[in-house]
């Protein structure tokens, strides 16, 4: 991971396109058309009430379904119809809404899972015991442990994840994603169930991310003092169509917004 | 590594009581780790390796004696806790529930039938198989070679198989392999008549198969024997080949638990759409480990063949996926020295050791009941106990310990100071 000075890369591509994508559940629309666009090294949220289909448009990009149409083009390569496995080798890291470590594995062996497409290690390789395996799996161990301490979680290595405290658990899920070297970071819901001292220095966190490691950061969030404080810009979602974009302070002022939010005032 | 149980009651209790198991306890302790780490892996095998020489004294221990198996039996235990340990990596590290795995066993040794009998009496082909003359028919491989071959032809059958079943999850992974289990001894069955050629010689199965060995030569400069079938040391050959045997599939799957694709078989087995979404591709992560199971199992059920010389459609019987799934389940699913264990234990239940209890068990009470005959229903009872005492099995995989002993979700996720 090199750290890239944001400004440099401001006037690049954007790194994510998403065109007309639409997803069907036989015939519920949880995703209509929407267009969507991050740009390079910066923090983008994506806003809405409770199923308002955010979920389903991160399955989207990360290749759990499959969209019905539309089109998304990642770093300049068409990924559509590609498999997670595939997105995430390209350079899409995501943790999920609800927790999903692998519970009975230690904190760094999360992170040496995340690893998994970065690592050549074969089979008979390892079984021989390969000094160039040996060596790449010493290294990658210790690139993990280094990632477990940017992430907050020092001497916490070998403790099985299920047995970390919530707060570490998804500072984990972070470690891990981060551990699969993503250009796009995906976050779905990372704040959800923190205490505030936990949220501020999450906050804090995602902003060194994308200033120390130059990472275009994308995030589902509830928590608006997070939403505003960090997002470069804001995307608000309603039954699963845009019903707004741009920064924090315009989003804000949006009177689709509000409603969505708020519901139509009675007098109307 | 944290292991709860340490500072656990059970530990406090063990501090609590100063006996003479502690005194010995804290001797064992003072050891260095390295030396100490070794050892019981080492009494074992040099137990296991001389186990030909002492087992006739063994056997003369008088009312005890009858518990040590025949040397032969012995080959038997060892080829299918070679096959659980197999079928391990598939069930245990993976998760993918295999109810097939006598498909493997049967895809090996019928290997062995056709690269090693005169089966094929249209052509007359000879490689490096010792004592055998070269005018007989049939095609005759080196069997060291044949178990190779036997092992790759045994994965690329898993790989067809896995291809179209892989993709079901849980259950229907299952049944669609219990279906596989049934079909292959079928197609052997019926081989005798592909279109008037006779593959597998059907009910009849192929028999002489060619035995192991290092012909001439070989037998020259190193002492080596020419062909183990016609040694006097017929059963000790054959033992101690399958004990390397064993514990090279034991060396290869601990290597393998503990490398990238290991632990991409541990994170499916945990959370596939996680697993995925770390760039774990599924399909082929699952495939490697249905074809390196069944590496084993075709090495295994290859070189069986040539130890009974012979390859019959009776063998595969769904029974067989069934008991070594038991073995795989009382050792401790993913725990490879489990299996072991679980693997020689229920094996050597089912070749001598019922037969062995129930005389003495009529002996005793004066009965005459056929013990071996409910042998499942004894098997099933075990399980069943097992589930209900001991979860984890024998020799508990470090994982499933924890996740089987403490219940998933079992506290509170939250643990957020107030």
């Amino acid at each position: 991971m090199s750290a890239v000075a944001p400004e440099a890369r401001v006037a690049e591509e954007p790194i994510l396109v998403a065109a007309a994508v639409r997803k069907e559940f036989g015939g519920l629309v949880a995703v209509n058309d929407v267009d969507f666009t991050i740009p390079t090294g910066s923090i983008v949220s994506l806003i809405g009430p409770n199923g308002a289909g955010k979920t389903t448009f991160f399955n989207m990009l990360t290749g759990v379904y499959t969209p019905t149409s539309g089109k998304i083009v990642f770093d300049g390569k068409n990924v559509t119809d590609k498999p997670p496995h595939a997105i995430t080798e390209l350079g899409v890291g995501r943790t999920f809404q609800n927790i999903r470590l692998f519970e009975q594995m230690t904190a760094l062996e999360n992170v040496l899972v995340g690893m998994h497409a970065r690592l050549k290690g074969g089979i008979l390789g390892s079984i021989v015991g390969a000094p160039r395996v040996r060596r790449e799996e010493r290294r990658a161990t210790e690139r993990a442990r280094e990632l477990l301490r940017f992430s907050g979680l020092r001497g916490r290595d070998d403790i099985v994840a299920r047995e970390l405290p919530y707060g570490d658990q998804r500072r984990l899920e972070v470690a891990r994603a981060l551990a699969t070297q993503p250009k796009l970071l995906l976050l779905d819901e990372p704040t959800a169930g923190m205490n505030p001292q936990e949220t501020a220095s999450f906050t804090d966190f995602v902003g060194r991310l994308r200033h120390e490691e130059g990472l275009t950061v994308l995030m589902i969030e509830h928590d608006m003092k997070v939403v505003m404080n960090i997002s470069d810009r804001v995307t608000v979602l309603d039954y699963g169509e845009k019903i707004a974009e741009g920064s924090p302070a315009e989003v804000q002022g949006d009177e689709r917004v509000i409603e969505a939010y708020l519901g139509r005032a009675a007098n109307e | 590594m944290t292991e709860p149980s340490d500072n656990g009651p059970k530990g406090k209790r063990r501090q609590g009581a100063v006996t003479g198991l502690s005194a010995v306890q804290q001797t064992w302790q003072s050891i260095p780790e390295v030396v100490r780490r070794p050892i019981p892996l080492a009494i074992v095998l040099v137990l296991a390796l001389t186990y030909p020489f002492i087992y006739t004294d063994l056997r003369s221990l008088g009312e005890l004696g009858d518990f040590f198996p025949q040397l032969g039996s012995v080959v038997i235990i060892l080829v299918f806790t070679m096959m659980a340990v197999g079928l391990n990596i598939v069930v245990g590290y993976s998760g993918l529930l295999d109810l097939g795995y006598v498909a493997f066993y049967a895809a090996g040794a019928y290997t062995a039938g056709w690269l090693a009998s005169g089966q094929f009496e249209q052509v007359s082909f000879h490689l490096g198989s010792p004592g055998i003359s070269s005018d007989v028919t049939g095609i005759h491989v080196s069997l060291w070679l044949v178990l190779l071959v036997a092992g790759a032809f045994t994965a690329i059958t898993g790989i067809l198989i896995g291809l179209p079943t892989l993709r079901l999850r849980g259950d229907y992974l299952a049944i669609v392999t219990l279906g596989f289990g049934e079909i292959i001894p079928q197609v052997v069955r019926n081989g005798d008549d592909f279109g008037g050629f006779n593959l597998t010689n059907g009910t009849f199965g192929i028999n002489p198969i060619d035995s192991p060995g290092f012909g001439e030569t070989l037998n020259d400069t190193l002492g080596l024997p020419v062909s183990y079938q016609a040694s006097f040391e017929r059963e000790r050959l054959f033992y101690w080949t399958i004990l390397a045997l064993l514990l090279i599939t034991v060396f290869c799957s601990v290597r393998l638990r503990d490398s990238r694709l290991g632990r991409a078989w541990i994170a499916i087995r945990e959370d596939e759409t996680a697993a995925a979404a770390m760039g774990i591709p599924l399909m082929r992560t699952k495939t490697w480990a249905y074809a390196i199971g069944a590496f084993f199992g075709g090495i295994a059920g290859a070189y069986y063949a040539s130890f009974k010389s012979g390859a019959f459609p009776s063998d595969f019987y769904f029974n067989i996926s069934i008991f070594l799934l038991c073995m795989v389940i009382l050792g401790g699913m993913g725990s490879v020295w489990g299996v072991v264990a679980g693997g020689l234990i229920l094996g050597w239940l089912n070749v001598e050791g019922l037969a062995v209890i129930g005389s003495k068990f009529n002996e005793a009470a004066g009965t005459n009941i056929e013990i071996a005959k409910y042998q499942f229903g004894i098997y099933g009872a075990i399980i069943v106990l097992m589930m209900l005492f001991r979860p984890t099995g024998l020799i508990p995989e470090r994982r499933r310990k924890r996740e089987l002993e403490e219940g998933v979700h079992d506290e509170a996720l939250y643990e957020v100071p107030h």
